[in-house]
Formats: structure tokens, sequence, C-alpha cells
């Protein structure tokens, strides 16, 4: 360690004397014999930059264009729509990046103080600065005309058909619900949240009636009615199992703070807010097994990755999704007792011909949907 | 009394006994409650620089554990204390607490602060020909708001449970719910004090800034004669006037919130961790604080690159030897931007759940802030065009700023476009966005500003080799740093994470993060060589021999090369011309103050 710092600040003292004889080489040999020095040199610099840069531009893709999403088709049908309008992006501000950087240091390396060239007093000229001001607004223009024709299609109405699954952050894991044979979500209420009774969501199970403190230490009452339609709700922690082929409406709470679904397979994410819920909508159209044989990784999976800050364990929030084609989807979902049922064994009416395991849908039995 | 005959009526080669011409000043009415704008630039730029070391090196330590996950550091235990766990390894909230100060003292203390705070106020009394600002006291309070800001954000380094870890953003109700993380409790009480007194600072420097801009402008000083630095600090101070309050205000509802029991933010939350259970909380929208801190947020942005603009376009201009290009486009998309600023906030919160029509304005009005942005690139590569360059470090600086700026702002019409920011918000992609648009342009900005105007601070030059070799080391590490990061992003890539060993998806660019983390480290340790040069030259510097050593056609440079409180020992001279003529009918320059000729062509 003291060694490494050793080095550094010899380094250091190495540069500081080289500038200070190099400062005082200049004053020896004039202002203006130094100053054309060093124009001739960081002139060169600015082309030898230029050249190195646009190298290393290209060398950069090599390296890591294989390991982001690009090489792979989306996940889902509508985010192909993200892709197209990417690459679009990319041509546009990838051609005017390499021709504004190439002026830039092309002109800093030629234009550099000569004797055999002035300065030519140049101040406007409107005919070109109508030129550059027109020319980028109407790419623009087809850029936010795509961008938003995309943007009300992600954000529109989920299809009819679609499949519904309530999605739940908390500090630092994903829980999932779906609706049950009624299709309906039962009412819940946060305050009847209760993880050991094993209430994760706050379902209105029972009639209930609990004792509310406000914040000066009075206290309120409030009154529940069971709610039937949670009888048959679903409970799925951490993997979220779709359909292939099938609209899939995610709708998106958070128990405590602020998270976000991420999904970067799928190109979409959505905040998920305590108190409001958000939601999002889209087709699977790969399913995992298909996914690890086109990545070549048979450990792939799409992953729920929350993408907004909550808390010091935001880095472990992963959730799994879990795409099967839809007779295993309808399978699995057959194979699964309700969370009702699982908190109150006694009144479940099949409980003699049901594994009790199968609450919890654990690494075991995905693996067993898998081909 | 015109320029000649301030130039000679004063020997300006005198300058030791110059200060003797004024008041008598003692040791802390001169360096300490100054109420000179010079000093209390110093004053902020010191200030500044001691932040943006702070802030550096903690980049530094969580790029180390970024870098080497695994590796064990057990001498960093020694140094941080309980902020390293007995491997050695950064603590995940340390991690998450020293991104939160980096960001936090970097765009404010560094870019706002040490940026304008520094250059608005050498520059403006200087430039308009003034002797001070309109209230020196408010402006000298103004540094000390700062500098207590600046203490008791320093001071939350040091409390038991941590300085506040939920982001520079403080979303509630992380930021808001002590029982949510432990930096949001005391730690993130002295952050939202220290970001109050910081708003203060901000705006009694601000009212000052525009109201001397607007009323203490000298003789022929019209605004079109102003140069550009001065219609962007201009700018910048009109925007965070009107947006620092907004700000204030929803930290006043958090500190409501947080100590007495309202629920603005709060709605239906459930703290499982240490059997916390429900809150009493109901009713609230978190997304309202949002909607609040990203009406400064976004103008934040511009309250940095502004003033960065308007240096780089003078310096550009000076070390061409040539005229702006559309000087009147110039102050038109400055103007433009600053409106737009105020109109593009809720491009930060795409995916928040807001109403998706509304979304589509800011879609819209954002992608039209590039209009404005591309004519200020295009004018400034053609006031490059057929220059006769110089490159001095400032000019260096200067070019670093505009490429910066273009790699930088055109990604922005990728995230500004809620059709990709779906995919790429939070993941790396926007990490180097922002950096390379905002931290790195910026600071190049004030870069070029200490390079070119350090000979008018201090009456001596800056070491030049070590400038080039600050330069080009800092150019070439902000792309080697900022460039991968755009892949890792377009695997879409979550930022402020901790480790990523787990992630199936991420785990690839291992290597990628320890190459980084390297170039990040030298690029660290070639600025100590910058601010090495910059005390060693305050002492032993060469010493600048004549008034106008860039032959410059400011006011400033009219000024003695030591110049006292008040600025010009004898009457402020009078304006001319407008700041720009650079090789006008032959000559290599024509001072502001030179009377026009009666053969001179005429440009407008």
């Amino acid at each position: 360690m003291f060694f490494v710092i050793a080095v550094i600040v010899l380094i250091f003292v190495v540069i500081f004397q080289i500038a200070k004889a190099s400062e005082y080489v200049s004053i020896l040999k004039g202002e203006e014999v130094s100053r054309r020095q060093n124009n001739r040199i960081n002139g060169f610099l600015m082309i030898a930059f230029l050249v190195l840069g646009l190298i290393g531009v290209w060398y950069c893709n090599e390296l890591y264009y294989d390991k982001t999403l690009l090489p792979y088709r989306s996940a889902i049908v509508e985010g192909e729509l993200v892709d197209q309008m990417l690459w679009w992006t990319l041509i546009i501000t990838g051609v005017v990046f390499i021709l504004t950087q190439i002026l830039l240091f092309w002109f800093a390396f030629k234009y550099q103080e000569s004797d055999n060239r002035k300065a030519v007093f140049f101040p406007h000229n409107t005919k070109l600065e109508i030129i550059w001001t027109v020319i980028p607004a109407i790419f623009l223009t087809v850029l936010v005309v795509i961008g938003l024709r995309n943007w009300f299609k992600f954000t529109g109405d989920a299809p009819d058909n679609a499949l519904r699954i309530e999605v739940t952050g908390k500090q630092f894991s994903w829980m999932f619900r779906y609706p049950g044979k009624d299709g309906e979500f039962g009412k819940k209420y946060f305050r009847l949240i209760d993880p050991a009774g094993g209430n994760q969501l706050g379902q209105i199970w029972r009639d209930t009636t609990i004792q509310v403190k406000n914040s000066r230490g009075g206290s309120r009452e409030m009154t529940f009615k069971a709610d039937t339609s949670n009888y048959n709700d679903i409970f799925s922690p951490q993997i979220m199992y779709v359909p292939k082929g099938k609209p899939v409406k995610l709708i998106i709470n958070a128990m405590d703070v602020v998270h976000n679904v991420g999904l970067p397979h799928f190109r979409l994410k959505m905040d998920a807010v305590p108190g409001t819920p958000t939601t999002l909508w889209f087709t699977p159209q790969a399913t995992t097994a298909e996914m690890r044989e086109r990545t070549g990784n048979p450990n792939f999976n799409y992953e729920i990755a929350c993408d907004q800050m909550c808390g010091n364990g935001h880095y472990t929030m992963k959730g799994t999704v879990v795409v099967v084609e839809e007779n295993e989807f309808k399978i699995w979902l057959a194979m699964q007792k309700p969370a009702y049922y699982t908190a109150f064994p006694d009144l479940d009416p099949t409980k003699k011909t049901v594994n009790d395991t199968t609450a919890k849908p654990a690494a075991g039995q995905t693996v067993a949907l898998k081909p | 009394m015109s320029n000649e005959a301030v130039l000679h009526s004063h020997d300006v080669h005198s300058h030791d006994d110059h200060h003797g011409h004024h008041h008598h000043e003692s040791f802390i009415s001169k360096y300490v409650f100054s109420q000179d704008h010079k000093m209390i630039a110093k004053q902020f730029l010191i200030t500044g620089m001691v932040w943006a070391i702070l802030g550096g090196l903690m980049s530094v330590l969580f790029r180390f554990q970024l870098g080497y996950p695994d590796a064990e550091f057990t001498w960093m235990k020694d140094l941080l204390g309980k902020w390293v766990n007995d491997k050695g390894q950064i603590t995940a909230e340390s991690y998450y607490s020293l991104v939160t100060i980096h960001g936090t003292v970097l765009v404010f203390f560094v870019l706002t602060a040490g940026l304008s705070g520094t250059f608005a106020n050498l520059l403006i009394p200087l430039q308009v020909g003034a002797r001070d600002m309109a209230s020196p006291f408010l402006n000298m309070l103004s540094y000390w708001f700062f500098l207590a800001a600046s203490l008791v954000m320093l001071s939350s380094l040091f409390v038991e449970t941590g300085p506040f870890s939920g982001g520079w953003t403080a979303y509630p109700p992380l930021s808001a719910l002590a029982s949510a993380q432990p930096g949001s409790g005391t730690g993130m009480d002295l952050w939202l004090i220290a970001m109050a007194l910081f708003v203060v600072s901000s705006l009694l420097g601000g009212l000052n800034y525009i109201a001397t801009i607007l009323n203490m402008r000298t003789k022929g000083m019209s605004m079109t004669r102003m140069p550009l630095t001065i219609w962007a600090l201009f700018f910048t101070a009109i925007l965070g006037v009107l947006s620092f309050p907004v700000l204030l205000s929803g930290f006043i509802l958090l500190i409501f919130d947080r100590n007495y029991g309202t629920s603005f933010y709060l709605s239906d939350i459930f703290i499982t961790a240490n059997n916390v259970g429900a809150l009493p909380n109901e009713g609230g929208n978190a997304i309202l604080y949002q909607h609040l801190f990203w009406f400064l947020g976004h103008p934040e942005v511009y309250i940095i690159i502004l003033p960065a603009m308007g240096m780089v376009s003078e310096v550009l201009s000076v070390n061409s030897r040539k005229p702006i290009f559309g000087y009147m486009a110039m102050v038109g998309s400055l103007f433009a931007i600053t409106i737009l600023a105020f109109l593009v906030w809720a491009h930060h919160m795409f995916v928040t759940g807001l109403n998706p029509f509304l979304g589509a304005f800011f879609v819209l009005l954002t992608l039209l802030i590039a209009v404005p942005s591309a004519i200020k690139v295009f004018n400034w590569l053609t006031t490059i065009w057929r220059g006769s360059i110089r490159f001095t470090p400032a000019m260096l600086f200067a070019i670093g700023f505009v490429s910066l700026f273009i790699s930088g702002g055109l990604t922005g019409i990728w995230l500004g476009n809620s059709a990709l920011d779906i995919h790429l918000h939070d993941t790396y992609f926007v990490v180097a966005h922002f950096h390379i648009v905002m931290g790195v342009a910026g600071i190049f900005g004030m870069f070029c500003g200490i390079y070119h105007w350090y000979p008018k601070m201090y009456g001596r030059y800056l070491n030049n080799t070590l400038g080039y070799i600050h330069f080009w080391v800092t150019l070439a590490g902000a792309y080697l740093i900022f460039w991968p990061m755009h892949y890792s992003g377009l695997a879409g890539m979550p930022r402020r994470y901790y480790d990523y060993a787990q992630w199936e998806s991420f785990k690839q660019f291992g290597d990628l993060n320890k190459f980084i983390t390297i170039v990040a480290m030298i690029v660290f340790a070639v600025q100590l060589l910058f601010l090495f040069n910059f005390f060693y030259s305050i002492w032993k510097g060469r010493k600048v021999r004549s008034q106008n050593p860039w032959g410059a056609t400011t006011l400033e440079w009219t000024t003695p090369i030591n110049p006292g409180h008040g600025n010009w020992p004898g009457e402020i001279p009078e304006v001319h011309r407008w700041a720009y003529d650079y090789g006008k009918d032959g000559q290599e320059f024509i001072p502001q103050t030179t009377p026009v000729g009666s053969n001179e062509t005429n440009h407008h």
C-alpha cells in the first residue's frame, strides 16, 4: 500500500518537474515560439484523438454488442416497437454524432494558428442558421411521431382477454396475485396485512373490526366485510408465471416505498407506488425455454429488476417471470392452492387431495414445468 | 473617461501597492467576511473544489465496490471504520450513502455553487462594468449560507445511522421513513437542513446576479452588447430564482411528513422490517414529491450547463480570434432553453404511472430542446471554422466541452422519447447520458473558465504543461468511463446496484466494471494534479505581465492585473461595441471600449 502511494507521489513529482522545466524553456524561447509549438502538438493530438476515438467506438461495439439485448428479439410482441424505435434513433443520432465530432476535431486541427492564414470575420449568416434550425426540427418531428404512436400503444388499454396479475413490491421482494377461477381480485386493505398469519397482501378474508391509531395518539374503529372473491385468489411469491401468446396485464402496487417493475427482456418498466396502483401490459412471444436456447445460457431467466432506489437491499430485489406455453400455464394454475386455504386449511374443501407445498411454488416445481 | 485614459492614468504593473488605494482591509474583511465579488468568487471556487475532491473520492470508493466486489481491501477498514465490513468491503449501506452524497454534492455544491457561484460572482461585475454586485452584503451572505450548508452536509457523514442514502433525488416514502432505511433518520434531517440552507444561498446569489445585470451595466453596455457569458449567467439566475423555491416547498412538505405526522407523500404503507407494520398515513401521493423535485431538478441541469455554455462561447471566440458565430441566435437559443427548461420536468417521470396523454406533451417539449441545442453546437463549430486557433488549456477544455455536449446531448434524444425511456429508464444508459452531458461537460466548462480567468483571479498563470496533461487525460478518461456504460444500459443494467453477481441478465459486465474503476482512479489522480497546479500557481505561478494576456475584447481585461475592490481605479470605462470584434477590418481585435471608427464596416 505504502509502496503504491510512494510510486504515485514519485510520478507526480516527475510530471511536476517536467512541467516546471517546460515552463522555463517556454519563457526562454519566448511566448510566440512556445505558443506555436503548443499549437502544433495539441493540433496533432486533436486529430489523433478523433481517429483513436472513432476506432475506440468501433472496438467498444465489437466487445460489448453481444452482451446487450440488441442481438435478441424482444421477448414480447410490443417490445419489437421499442427495438425499431431504438434503431431509428440510433441511425439518426449516430450520423449526427460522427459528422459533428469529425467536424469539431478536424476544424480544430485544420484551423490552428498559422502564418499563411488570418481568421475570417464571419459573425453571422441567416441562411445557414435557418438551415440548421429546420433540419434538426424535421428529424425530431419524425422521432416524436414514431415515439408517440408507440407510447400510446404501450400505455393504452390492454386487450379485453388479457390475463390480469397483481404485482406487489416490498423491501426487497416481489409478490404476485392471480384472480382465481372467478376472475376477480378480492378487496384488500393495507392495515390487514399479516405476514405471520399468511395474509401477505391484506386481503379481506373475514368480517373484521380493527382499531386504527392516528398520529396524534387517538384511535377509531374500522369495520370490514369479508370479500368472498378473495377465497380463490392465488398468491405466488417471487415467481410470476405467464402464458406465451396471450396478453398479460399487470396491476402494480407497492407495500412500503416506491419500487419499479423492470423487465429488461420485455423492454418495459413501470413504477410501483404505495397507494397509487399503476398498470402495464404485454404479450409474451418467447418462452423461458426458447430464450435459454436462443441465448445459449441454460441459467437464463426473465428477471424482474427493481429499477427504483428502494433501500439498502435494492440490488437484491429480484423476481422471475416464467413464460410457458399456454397449456403448461393452465396446468400450473390448476395446481395452485388459494392463499386463503393455505392460511385456513380447515376450511379447504379439497384439503385431502392437494399437496400442501403447492401454495408456495418452490424452485423444484418451476423446473418441473421446463421442457 | 475613455479606456485609454484609464489605461494610462495608472501603472498597470504595480499591483503590489495597489490595494493601498482603497480603504484599509484587515485579513478578516479581505479574506473571510469579504464583500468583494472577486474574493467571494474565489471562496465559492475553493469550497466547490473541496467538495469536488470529496465527491470524486466517494465515486472512486464506490467504483472500488463495483469493480472489485469480491476483493478484500482490509486497509480500507482502517480508513473508513464501520463503513467497511470485516472482510474489507464497503457495506451496502455505505455504498448507497456514497452514491447519494456523491450525487448531491456534485450537482448542487460543485456544479451549481462552484460553477455559477464562482463565475457569476467573478464575471458579472467585471464584464458588465460594475464596481461590485448590486448588494455586496447579500452576496457575502450567499457564500456563508453555502458554507453553512456544506458544513451541515459534511457533519451528516459522521452520524451514527449514516448519511442519507436514498439517492440524490430523495424520493419519499424511502426518504421519509427511517424505518425503511437507517440513512433516512438523522442523516436525512441533516441533508434537508443543508439543502434548505443551500436554496437560501442560491436565491440570494441569483437575485443579486439578476439585479446587477439589469441595473448596473456601464454606459454603452446595452443588453445586446453583453458577452455571452453574461447572458448565460443571467438566464441561469432566472432559472434558479424561479425553480429553487419549488424544491424548497417540496422539502418543507417532506419535513412535515417526517416529523409532524402529515401525509402529503405517504399513503397505504406497511413496513415489514423490525415489525413496524402499518403506518397511520393515508391519502398522500408519493408522486407529488417527484413533480416538485423535478420542477427544480430539470432546470437544475440547465443551471449547470448554461454557465458552461456561456464561458465556452467566450473562450472559443477569443482563442479562434473570430467573433462568435450567430450572437443573436446564441442568445435566442439560451432563451429558448430557459423557457423550455420549465416545461419538460415530467420526462423524468414517464414510468411513474403519469397520465400518458400528459407524457406526450413532455416528449414533444423535451425533444424540442434539441433544436436550440443543435443551433448552439453548429454555431460553435462555425466559430472555430476558418479561425486562427490558439490551443490554450482553456480552449482545449472548450473544445472538449463541445465534444461531450454533442455525445451526451444526442442520447438525450433517446431518453426524452418516452417510447424508449420505458426501456432505458434508470439503467446505466441514463448514467452515461447525464454524466457526459451534465457532469463532465459541466466540469469541462468550469475548467475552461478556471484556466481562462485564472490570470484575472490571481495575477498569475497556471502551468500550461500540467494543463495539457490534465485536459487530455480527463477527456480520454471521461469517454473511456462513460462510453461503454451505454452498452450496459442497453442490456438493461439498473443503476444504483451494489452488486450484480446474482443477476443472470447483468453479470456479464464484471470485466467492464473493473476497467471503468481503473480509469476512474487515473482520472481522479489527474484531478489532484490540477489541484496541485491551482494552489501552487497562486503563489509560484508565472506572473501575468500584460493587462490583456489573451487579447480579448471584454471589460475585465481593462482592469489592472490585480484589481482591488471596485475593479477600476479610475472611472468605469464606457462601452462602444459588442464583445466580439475579432479579426474585423484586418485588426486582430478591437476592445469593447474602443469607439467605433468613422470608416469601420457595419456588420449588423
